[in-house]
């Protein structure tokens, strides 16, 4: 066998860190603000579509009507589970909740679109699609999706 | 070109430091609903959606898909495109050579950036090279202040020019009801602003702005169906150099680089012996003071060297013979984005005679408009009246 020198590959660290913030603006700032202060779920409706949108936006994608502020509309709490799944490893980027844990496509009661939000306070095994939920909320609210903790069977 | 591709209709925001008020989303939007209301028509009109940004400016990738919504390119063909500073430009050339393909006769055109919410700094400092330029990386400061520095050596030229140049943006701001640095300084206020790395000092940088601009691109039949102004789209060119040329930095460099090269390809093209008596205005991306008086020089308005006495007798003020910025440029406006679009932008209303308080007072049917990026590109836009030139 040939005896030959190898270099190792020569690298250079590179890190980079970027913070951001993200402006809530006109529709996102109200259903934060209705989350936190009053615990209530803002969807908004488009009467053009005869569609409620969550989460609340300025325009309605599918037919480019304008929708404002007076079109917001409560709803939920409560809803259905559209679909499921048990996550069992852990990665940064998941909420600070120990694997494993159920994440779930939540269409909530008056909305035409689903929430992604975490199913709590009941056996995973127990889970099925079209089962009953309710939000649980924490009791210092920031403003945050994670205001909610995760939604629980009704 | 196969088919004739006209400017049919655009708009823009305000432009500022704080966009508070809205997200992402909503900022587009304004643009969007601004250009559609200009060209007098609807979302339902548009057969694709091109966009663009500063990649990961504000904190967000593909933004083509999570602002589909907002700019009203849901189930539309298009594409995000992310070259940089010169992006905005970019994305009307992606725009155009559809169009003067024949796969869409009405495209829409978005660039913006919401510079405030992300850590432009920090993500500004991955365009220089790993292993050889990250650990040194200067932004953009450090690009014109070598730049300016250079300049000042070779040609004689004082701070003082660069401050003319300052103080020429920020006027004409005062007149674009949309532009962000609305500056009412003199000379001295230019002079002794804060030094950030010398020779620049902060009113000789752009500022960080907020904003959007879009700009609908039409074939010829839709142009001269339903627009009663179109600007036509004569020209487009682009050209790199790679970061390490350090050309930027030589400023009495002759050999042909991104910017001189670019404007050669394209005066030859058109036919332009004398680019200063051809177009009628020039819109160019001047991101620091300095950089617009070796654009002068680049663009062939003046033999090299001569840029800053250009500056000094005034030929580029709004009411010179060679009106250059009128808008207030980037030196006045600068949401990276949309930076490069609104230069093509602005060009188009002086051509319609549509710019308002910043239109030159002479007949207007030529207009050139730049874009630049770090680390040395650019892109050329030719506009005019006229599809006979
Ligand atoms: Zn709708």
């Amino acid at each position: 066998m040939e005896n030959k020198f190898v270099q190792a590959p020569f690298e250079v660290d590179q890190h980079i860190t970027a913070h951001s913030n993200y402006f809530a603006g006109k529709m996102g700032s109200k259903f934060y603000v209705a989350l936190r202060d009053s615990k209530e779920i803002l969807g908004v409706r488009c009467k053009t579509c005869s569609k409620v949108l969550w989460p609340p936006r300025e325009t309605c994608g599918r037919c480019f009507s304008l929708l404002t502020e007076d079109d917001l509309v409560k709803i939920g709490p409560g809803g259905s589970v559209v679909s499921f799944t048990r996550v069992h490893y852990s990665e940064p980027i998941h909420p600070d909740v120990d694997a494993p844990l159920v994440y779930a496509v939540i269409q909530l009661d008056g909305a035409d679109s689903g929430m992604t939000h975490l199913i709590g306070g009941v056996d995973p095994e127990q889970i099925e699609i079209g089962m009953r939920v309710t939000p649980v909320f924490i009791e210092n609210r920031n403003g945050n999706i994670l205001d909610i903790v995760y939604f629980k069977p009704e | 070109m196969k088919r004739n591709v006209a400017i049919i209709g655009g708009g823009q925001t305000y432009h500022a430091a704080r966009r508070h008020d809205v997200d992402q989303g909503e900022m587009v939007n304004e643009a969007v609903r601004a250009a559609l209301k200009d060209a007098r028509m609807t979302m339902d009109d548009i057969d694709a959606v091109f966009l663009g940004n500063m990649e990961f400016f504000e904190g967000t990738h593909l933004t083509d898909c999570w602002l589909a919504g907002s700019a009203g390119a849901y189930g539309k063909p298009g594409m995000k495109i992310t070259t940089g500073g010169t992006v905005g430009a970019t994305i009307i050339g992606a725009g155009m050579h559809h169009v003067a393909a024949g796969l869409f006769d009405k495209v829409l055109c978005i660039g913006f950036e919401k510079q405030e919410e992300g850590d432009t700094g920090a993500i500004l400092s991955g365009v220089a090279h790993p292993l050889y330029g990250r650990s040194m990386a200067g932004a953009a400061v450090g690009y014109f202040a070598m730049m300016g520095t250079s300049y000042m050596a070779a040609w004689g030229a004082k701070e003082e020019h660069a401050a003319m140049v300052a103080v020429k943006a920020r006027q004409n701001a005062r007149k674009n009801q949309y532009a962000h640095l609305k500056l009412d300084i003199t000379i001295e206020d230019a002079l002794n602003s804060r030094m950030l790395a010398y020779p620049v000092r902060m009113l000789d940088m752009c500022p960080a702005s907020n904003g959007a601009c879009v700009v609908i691109l039409g074939d010829e039949k839709t142009a001269r169906d339903r627009c009663k102004k179109p600007v036509w789209i004569r020209a487009m060119d682009t050209a790199h150099n790679e970061q390490f040329e350090i050309d930027w930095r030589n400023v009495t460099l002759t050999k042909p680089i991104f910017s001189t090269a670019c404007a050669a390809r394209m005066y030859k093209r058109l036919g332009v012996d004398d680019p200063k008596k051809y177009f009628d205005v020039f819109e160019i991306y001047e991101p620091a003071t300095w950089a617009e008086m070796v654009w002068y020089e680049d663009l062939g308005l003046c033999s090299r060297g001569e840029g800053f006495k250009l500056m000094e007798e005034g030929a580029t003020a709004i009411d010179g013979p060679i009106p250059v910025n009128p808008s207030g440029g980037v030196l006045s406006t600068n949401c990276i984005g949309a930076s490069a679009m609104l230069r093509v932008w602005e060009a188009a209303l002086q051509i319609r005679g549509d710019a308002g308080g910043h239109q030159v007072p002479k007949e207007v049917n030529r207009a050139l408009a730049t874009a630049y990026g770090g680390t040395n590109w650019t892109v050329m836009t030719a506009l005019s009246s006229s599809t006979e030139d």
